[in-house]
């Protein structure tokens, strides 16, 4: 059975989401034939290059929204016009990445519709119309198996990196809908004043390789020697709650329970000792790594590889060795 | 001011959890306060202390969630309202935030709303910007820091963080926030605050109290079941060397054998 689906592809500043393109790849799948149609908004001169983009990873048809109103994601105007486009235009499925962005979207937009919604899923499946999906709960020790009730179009957010990004296909492309906002400036009950980004640091939640830090660090200047093997490798910086309540560094980097879940390609535990809420932010990542003077420390129970030592003489030395060998 | 804030109860994370025959979560029967709902609290008792006012903590969920209740109560706030039903077993977060942003309504004067980020067990993080959906409130989630806030002027100013950085976003009132662990230290009862709320009487506001039907709670979504995560197996294969220099050298060898990198 075929089936029409709308994914939402998230921008910043005309930089797609890389987790966009997995909603896309996942669209392509569940459609069996159906339609995929990648919803773009932002202001006029982010959304085509965007558009674009969308085309070459899979996408038959692009609605896109260009209007200053749009131009940074917030919640009410994106929100409610998703819900209009949803409400007019029927699709059977709607998708997108569970970023920051993506859940608050499907969240307010499924609601407005009362329509049903699976969030943060790592696998999903359409099941003679119907949408199931497994996502990690309490706190990734267990997998629910989740499923929609009733008819009707129907939401999930994909967790980032749990799905395999498209090949793009060069010179792919289809038809352009252009739509207006849904909402007047003066009716958005928001403004944002500023914007700081992490400038030139790589995200965390998309990061193929995370770099972490806890209380083996030491220090603030402990972390100088993470910051360079991350460096080298390309990596986002991670850290434990113990590191970043000592103030060694800024929460955004916190990894965990209370912090954010990565699921990158390798993670480099450092002078952490991998307590369960930590755990619960890393047991995603396919290759984990740790280095800790403790031979008993629980990390080394998830751990594909170890290094037992003092992370001052083996973090440097690993920064050389990556060096040299990725030179 | 009136401000609200929305606390549960949830298993406690350094319980063993494991899954029976018929696909049941079965955990050590612990609950703590949710983690997040601690600064969510917290944050709600410091307006007060600024900008005096009153403050009520709400659950939506059957008699366990009282013991969150209490604990607002023993922090500082004003009153507790639990809102139950049997027919909201089996409920759904959206059936959830109908619940809630009916119970806030009745209230009739709330300016402010604020959740903890999400709730440690089901982590869906939907519920929040659902009953802002509902209530028709402006919504900002993810608050690391308010800035400013004016219940004179109906104005709300904060930070927030995005999964690039943060924004500052300022706002109208009513509003729901949500808030990270950045936003304060969580306060901890007094002993007079858990004599007191011990004491309390919490009243229990039915779907017929808010004016709901049970068909307008009725869930869209289902649990279907659940699984153990596949155990990762054994222990890390432990790189020796004489030298950090050789653990270093042969580590990246074996990353770049298995194609990690
Ligand atoms: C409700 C709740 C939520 C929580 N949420 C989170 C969360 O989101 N994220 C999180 O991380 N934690 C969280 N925690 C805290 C968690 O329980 C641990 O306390 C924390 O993860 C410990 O951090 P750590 O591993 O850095 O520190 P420790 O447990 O102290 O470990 C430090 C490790 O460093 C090693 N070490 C020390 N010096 C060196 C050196 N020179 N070289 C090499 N190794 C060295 C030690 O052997 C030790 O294993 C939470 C706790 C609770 C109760
Ligand atoms: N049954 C409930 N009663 C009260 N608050 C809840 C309930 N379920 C979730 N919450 C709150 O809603 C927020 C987000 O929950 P969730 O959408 O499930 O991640 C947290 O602050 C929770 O404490």
């Amino acid at each position: 059975m075929s089936a029409t689906i709308f994914v939402w592809i998230e921008q910043h500043d005309g930089q797609p989401v890389s987790a966009s393109w997995e909603a896309l790849g996942v669209a392509r799948s569940l459609a069996a034939g159906g339609a995929v149609t990648a919803l773009v908004f932002g202001d006029g001169a982010q959304t085509g290059a965007v558009a674009q983009a969308a085309f070459e990873r899979g996408a038959d048809a692009v609605i896109q929204a260009g209007d200053a109103s749009l131009a940074r994601y917030r919640f009410e105007p994106y929100v409610a016009l998703l819900a209009a486009l949803v409400q007019q235009r029927t699709p059977d499925v709607v998708l997108a990445a569970a970023t920051v962005a993506g859940r608050e979207l499907l969240a307010g937009a499924a609601a407005d519709l009362d329509a049903p919604l699976l969030a943060d899923v790592t696998e999903l499946a359409l099941d003679g119309g119907v949408l199931r999906a497994v996502r990690p709960v309490l706190g990734g020790n267990v997998l629910r198996a989740e499923v929609v009730v009733g008819d009707g179009p129907q939401f999930a957010a994909l967790r980032p990196r749990a799905f395999p990004v498209p090949e793009p296909q060069a010179g792919r492309s289809g038809e352009v809908i252009a739509v207006a906002p849904a909402l007047a400036p003066d009716a958005i009950p928001t403004q944002i004043e500023r914007v700081e980004t992490s400038g030139g640091q790589v995200s965390l939640t998309d990061a193929s390789i995370v770099v972490a830090g806890g209380r083996g660090a030491g220090g603030a200047e402990g972390f100088a020697p993470l910051r360079a093997l991350a460096d080298v490798l390309g990596a986002a910086l991670g850290a434990s709650r113990a590191a970043v309540d000592a103030g060694w560094i800024a929460y955004e980097h916190q990894v965990g329970q209370t912090g954010k879940v990565v699921s990158p390609d390798l993670y480099i535990a450092v002078g952490i000792s991998g307590a369960i809420q930590h755990q619960a932010g890393m047991r995603t990542a396919k290759v984990i790594v740790a280095i800790n003077k403790d031979p008993d420390a629980p990390i080394f129970k998830l751990a594909r590889f170890g290094i037992v030592g003092d992370l001052f003489e083996v973090v440097p030395a690993l920064t050389e060795a990556f060096r040299q060998r990725l030179a | 001011m009136h401000v609200v804030t929305i606390a549960s109860m949830t298993p406690d994370t350094e319980a063993a959890v494991s899954v029976d025959a018929s696909g049941n979560v079965q955990w050590g029967d612990k609950l703590v306060v949710n983690p997040w709902d601690e600064y969510a609290i917290t944050e709600a008792v410091l307006l007060k202390e600024a900008h005096s006012g009153q403050v009520t903590v709400m659950a939506v969920g059957a008699e366990a969630q009282a013991e969150a209740l209490k604990h607002g109560l023993a922090i500082g706030c004003d009153q507790a309202i639990r809102v139950w039903d049997p027919a909201l077993v089996g409920a759904d977060s959206l059936a959830y935030a109908r619940a809630a942003a009916a119970a806030i309504r009745k209230l009739g004067d709330a300016d402010l709303v604020i959740f903890g980020k999400e709730m440690s067990d089901s982590a869906s993080d939907q519920h929040v910007f659902q009953t802002a959906r509902k209530l028709g409130w402006t919504m900002i989630g993810f608050v690391a820091k308010i800035e400013a806030i004016d219940f004179a002027a109906r104005t709300i100013r904060v930070r927030r963080m995005t999964d690039q950085g943060s924004e500052v976003v300022s706002g109208r009132l009513p509003a729901v926030i949500s808030v990270l662990k950045d936003i304060n230290e969580p306060k901890y009862p007094t002993f007079i605050g858990i004599r007191k709320a011990a004491k309390a009487e919490i009243p229990v506001w039915s779907l017929a109290d808010l004016g709901l039907s049970a068909a307008a709670v009725a869930p869209r979504t289902a649990i279907s079941g659940h699984r153990e995560l596949p155990r990762r197996e054994g222990s890390a294969e432990i790189i020796e060397g004489a030298s950090a220099q050789e653990q270093a050298a042969k580590l990246v060898a074996r990353l770049l054998e298995e194609k990690i990198l």
